[in-house]
Order: structure tokens, then C-alpha cells, then sequence
């Protein structure tokens, strides 16, 4: 993914002279450098120091310029987040944030670079928006609309190869989910790396006869509420799945729309509320809860629960006709 | 508190001795209309506000070249207030600058106010960035003059920072920043009044020697009494002769400056004069601007 957005970013300085891009010296890891090498002018090296790069890029926007911050995802969910809140989100400087080595992509590194925590952060600040594109395809096509995007854009990236899964025909459109593959038992909505494990699991099922709807929320705010809601409608269960603690990311979202709008049994594939550890990427997926098996078990467990809501419904409808 | 001038020495006067008496009896006046804005809404940081009036009367009434009719105006001077508690004198200042009208001070920290507790450019016409947390002026200064060096702007930026917030490492970050680049369109003036919430910067937190400090970042040092306005026009003149390194002016002042009881005293960081307070305080900031009278 990171070839991707260093091709798609060199693109945008192309087609966009007021965009800058500002890094805290990882040009070399997220593939800014690209876009250095194309338009040195435009390229600032704050060094290893998050809070006066998000302060700098603060600083360029009130010039007119479109920032484009780089570094580690965690290191704005974290270190630079009171910048993100006061300037960004309170005081609506228009400065994207390129969040890379997201989830647990830099593997190796190990929990201290993991980013298990940055959707549940940003997503709760007020003003702020957070994309999350899911292979490299997503990037080269989010990443102009997030530099269009009027606000504070949080852009969530994976640092390895990831499987290309979106075609030509793929448009995303920030702030609405798409219904990758039609299904009525249950809805697997998924974001980032985790798509192309949930359409793995959904064809798994169906082997079993279990026909479960895959859709992609590649925008986890402002969040496509209404989409989330006819999928609760017509299938009547729901399992996230996200790169990320089951705790207020896209499952978050996801559950407080359901409680608001249509109540339904809700199963929640991410991290389990726990710190990883160093190993081969997609071995850490596996091990921690995001295998396309353990998203597969997620769709089973939750139609069990709707097959017991559903008599539960019935039986009380019978006590009310009596 | 009718018959403040807010009369404007445009960029590049000479400083006649008229101009500088006339800003420091503004000063003063300044210093007035915040005491009555804090005493009347009870709410607000006294001590700061003092000890920058005659910092901010000087850029906004000399140096800044800015225009209250289109305050968007893009080639306009930045002034990042960084210090944002003292913003009832960053409020006064913009005021008789023509911003908004002087009325409106009297809604300081009020509900629906656009005079906000602390700075908000989305709701008060010239303030240029949101500030309250302390420590983000410089980096963010330094972006501002990377911007309108992209643009081959010739405006400046000014950041006016407190002592206090000197604890706080990303303005370290800051200064870093502005020395790599060779930012000489940025410049930071200190409000070094020595005082900061709990006690003496020195006893809190010892910033000590502050001038090797920023000198060892590579930046252009200035050391001025902050309350003398002919050093601090001369300061600003002066800064804007350095090429190729940013400036910082390190002002000397006293928190809570022009009211005896209030001078250096930590208390009146966010303290509320009672009634007698109030009076006594007037009395001394009114003999401060007759000083100043022809």
C-alpha cells in the first residue's frame, strides 16, 4: 500500500500546487520521500518531533496551503493528538493526516508501533473525519477527495502489500459504505485490510449456505448511518470487522448506530481489548481475532443469536395475540 | 472608557517622541479597559495582560500590517498569540483597532459571546489561531512563514509567547523548526514576566539563561525591557534587518504590571478583585496613563 500512496501522492502535487507534504522523518517508511523527490519545494522534514509537525502543517493551512502530515498512525492518535484536537478539530485547520503502519502492519516492530486504538481516538473528536482505504486502489482513489474534503481528514494506512480486491470500476465516495457482495442471513462490514479477509470469510460460508452481505466502510466518520441501518433491517445481524480493538473503532460505530436506529445482534472481530506482539503480519492477524476464520465463526455466532432474537420476537408476538 | 485613541503609526513611522508617548499612555488605557472586563464578567488572567499591553499596543497600532475591513486579507502579518489566557488585552487591542466595536469587550467570557475565554478565530474578527493550551506559537509560527515564503509573500509573523510556556517541549520543537529553515519572516517576542500560575518561573521551572538558550537554537537574540516603548519599537525595527535566522525578542516585564499589589504576584495570575481592589486598581492605572499625558 505504501508504493501506492507515494505514486498517488506525487500525483496530487501534480494536479494540486497548494498541497504540501510535512514529515517527522519517516519519508522512508510511508514513501513520502516520493513526493520529495518530485517537488523538494514542497517537501518540510520537521525531524522526529509529531506535535510541531501537526503545529507546522497548522500553520501552513492558515496560509492557504492543503498539509499533508506524515507519520506513524499511533504517533497522531497519541503523541501529537492535543495539536489534532485543538487546531484541527476545535480550531478547523484544514490539515490531513497521513496515518501510516496502521493497525498492526508494522508487525515486526511490535506493539509499541502497533496502532490498535487511533480510530476509536479520532473518530471521537468533533469536526474530525477518518478514511480508511483498503487496498491500493482505495488510495489512489480517496486520496484526492481527501485532500478536496473541506476539515481535518484522518487518512489510515497499512505499510505492506496488501491483495488488490476493488477493480476499475471502484468509487468510492467519502462518507458512504458500498455493498461489495449481496447477502440476507448477516452483514459483515468491514474497513482496510480487513475487506479482503471478510470476503474470504463470506465465501467460506456460503459453502454452508450461509449468505452473508459484505460491505466496505472505508469512511468511519462521518459514518454512513443509514446504509449500517438497512443492513440491520434486511438481514437482521451484523459482524465488524477492523484492523483495531473491538473497542470504539468501526465496531463502536457500528454498535451505537445499531442501538439508535435497529437493534440487532452485533459480533465484533478486532483486537479483544489487548496489545499485540512482533511477528510475521499476517500471522499477527490470525493470532489476534482477524483471521477469515475467526470472522467466519463471528457471522455463525451472530446468526445463532438472531435465530434466538428472532423466536424470542415470535414468542412475545404470541403472548400479545393470546 | 470613552476617549481612547486608537490612533495607528503605520509600518515604518519614525518613532517621534509624540508616537511613543501617546502608545504608552494607550497602554495603560489598555490595561484599564481589561481590569474593568475581568472585574465586571469576574472571570479572566489579569497578571499576562498587564505585562503584554505595551507588547501587543506597539504591533497591532505600528508594526502589524493588517487591514480590520478584510481581516482575510491574505498578504496580512500574522500575529499567533500563544499566550491565549491573557486574551482579554488581545481582545482590547483588536477592538480599538477597529475589528469589532469596543462595546463588545463588555461580553468577555459570556454565553454566546464572541469573545471567547480563550482565543477562537472562528468567532472573533483578527484573532488568527485558536490558542489556550500552551506552547504551540512558534511551530506553528514557523508554518505560517514557510507558507508565505511558498508564496514569496513579504509579510511577516509575529508569535508573542509567555515565560511559562517555555516548560513546554514542542516549543523547543518550534525553535528547531525555524532555525533549519532559516525562517527570518518569523518572529517571537517573549513576554518573560517571570511569573507563571503556581510561583516564579524560577522556583517552577527555571528557564535560565534564556537568551543562550534560543541563541544556541540559532536564533537572532533581542533583549529588551518589555515595557519601554521606544526599546520595543526599535526591537521589532531591528528584527526585520536580520536575514537569514528567525528573531526572538526577549522582553523583560512584570506580571501584573501598572497595579502595585498585582505586580509579580502569582495570585493575580486568574485572581478577581474584590470591589476596593477594583478601585484602588483604576486609581494606579489612571495615574500610569498620566504619566504619559503632554
Amino acid at each position: 500500500m505504501r508504493s501506492a500512496y507515494g505514486n498517488a501522492l506525487v500525483e496530487l502535487g501534480r494536479a494540486r500546487k497548494d498541497v504540501v507534504v510535512l514529515s517527522a522523518d519517516v519519508s522512508s517508511s510511508d514513501f513520502s520521500y516520493m513526493f520529495e523527490q518530485s517537488f523538494p519545494d514542497r517537501f518540510f522534514n520537521v525531524g522526529i518531533a509529531e506535535p510541531a509537525l501537526v503545529d507546522a502543517a497548522v500553520g501552513l493551512a492558515n496560509g492557504g496551503f492543503v498539509p499533508i502530515a506524515n507519520t506513524f498512525a499511533f504517533l497522531f492518535a497519541t503523541r501529537a493528538l492535543e495539536m489534532v484536537r485543538t487546531h484541527l478539530c476545535f480550531g478547523k485547520a484544514n490539515v490531513k493526516l497521513a496515518g501510516a503502519y496502521a493497525g498492526l502492519s508494522d508487525s515486526f516492530d511490535g506493539p509499541t508501533h502497533h496502532s490498535i486504538t487511533d480510530l476509536a481516538i479520532l473518530r471521537s473528536l468533533p469536526g474530525m473525519t477518518v478514511v480508511v482505504p483498503a487496498d491500493p486502489l482505495a488510495v489512489t482513489r480517496l486520496l484526492p477527495q481527501v485532500a478536496a474534503w473541506d476539515g481535518p481528514v484522518f487518512f489510515r494506512l497499512c505499510r505492506n502489500e496488501v491483495p488488490q480486491i476493488f477493480t476499475a470500476d471502484y468509487q468510492p465516495e467519502i462518507g458512504k459504505g458500498i455493498t461489495l457482495v449481496e447477502g440476507d442471513d448477516a452483514t459483515i462490514i468491514a474497513c482496510g485490510v480487513l475487506v479482503a479477509r471478510s470476503l474470504q470469510a463470506a465465501e467460506a460460508l456460503r459453502l454452508e449456505d450461509i449468505h452473508a452481505r459484505v460491505v466496505e466502510i472505508h469512511t468511519i466518520k462521518p459514518f454512513d448511518a443509514d446504509l449500517v441501518t438497512r443492513c440491520a433491517q434486511e438481514t437482521g445481524a451484523i459482524v465488524t470487522a477492523e484492523e483495531h480493538s473491538i473497542i470504539g473503532g468501526l465496531g463502536g460505530a457500528v454498535a451505537e448506530c445499531l442501538a439508535a436506529a435497529h437493534p440487532a445482534p452485533l459480533e465484533r472481530v478486532g483486537l479483544a481489548d489487548t496489545f499485540a506482539e512482533c511477528g510475521p503480519y499476517a500471522d499477527l492477524l490470525d493470532k489476534y481475532g482477524m483471521s477469515v476464520e475467526a470472522i467466519a465463526d463471528a457471522v455463525r455466532r451472530v446468526l445463532k443469536r438472531k435465530v434466538s432474537t428472532l423466536a424470542c420476537k415470535d414468542r412475545s408476538e404470541e403472548v400479545q395475540n393470546a | 472608557m470613552a476617549g481612547v485613541s486608537g490612533k495607528l503609526y503605520h509600518y515604518g513611522a519614525r518613532h517621534s517622541e509624540e508616537m511613543i508617548r501617546d502608545l504608552s499612555q494607550r497602554a495603560y488605557e489598555y490595561r484599564a479597559h481589561v481590569l474593568r472586563m475581568i472585574y465586571e464578567r469576574k472571570s479572566g488572567h489579569i497578571g499576562g495582560a498587564f505585562s503584554v499591553a505595551e507588547i501587543l499596543t506597539a504591533l497591532y497600532f505600528h508594526q502589524l500590517r493588517l487591514n480590520p475591513e478584510n481581516p482575510e486579507w491574505k498578504d496580512r502579518d500574522r500575529l499567533v498569540f500563544s499566550k491565549g489566557h491573557a486574551c482579554a488585552m488581545l481582545y482590547t487591542v483588536l477592538a480599538h483597532r477597529g475589528y469589532f466595536p469596543i462595546e463588545e469587550l463588555g461580553t468577555f467570557r459570556a454565553l454566546n459571546s464572541r469573545l471567547q475565554g480563550h482565543p477562537e478565530p472562528a468567532k472573533t474578527p483578527g484573532v488568527e489561531v485558536v490558542a489556550g493550551p500552551l506552547g504551540h506559537g512558534v511551530a506553528i509560527g514557523a508554518g505560517m512563514a514557510l507558507a508565505a515564503r511558498l508564496e514569496s509573500s513579504r509579510r511577516n509573523i509575529y508569535v508573542v509567547l509567555g515565560d511559562g510556556e517555555l516548560n513546554s517541549g514542542v516549543i523547543w520543537e518550534g525553535l528547531m523548526l525555524g532555525a533549519k529553515f532559516g525562517l527570518d519572516n518569523l518572529k517571537v517576542i517573549v513576554d518573560y514576566n517571570g511569573v507563571q500560575q503556581t510561583g516564579s518561573t524560577r522556583q517552577v521551572m527555571p528557564t535560565e539563561p534564556i537568551a543562550d538558550k534560543w541563541a544556541a537554537f540559532n536564533w537572532h537574540v533581542i533583549e529588551i525591557h518589555g515595557h519601554n516603548m521606544a526599546e520595543i519599537l526599535d526591537a521589532l525595527d531591528y528584527a526585520d534587518e536580520i536575514h537569514g535566522r528567525p528573531v526572538v525578542i526577549i522582553a523583560r516585564t512584570t506580571k501584573g504590571k501598572g497595579v502595585s499589589f498585582m505586580e509579580n504576584a502569582p495570585q493575580w495570575h486568574g485572581g478577581i478583585p474584590s470591589a476596593e481592589q477594583f478601585e484602588s486598581a483604576l486609581a494606579e492605572l489612571q495615574d500610569g496613563a498620566k504619566q504619559w499625558q503632554g
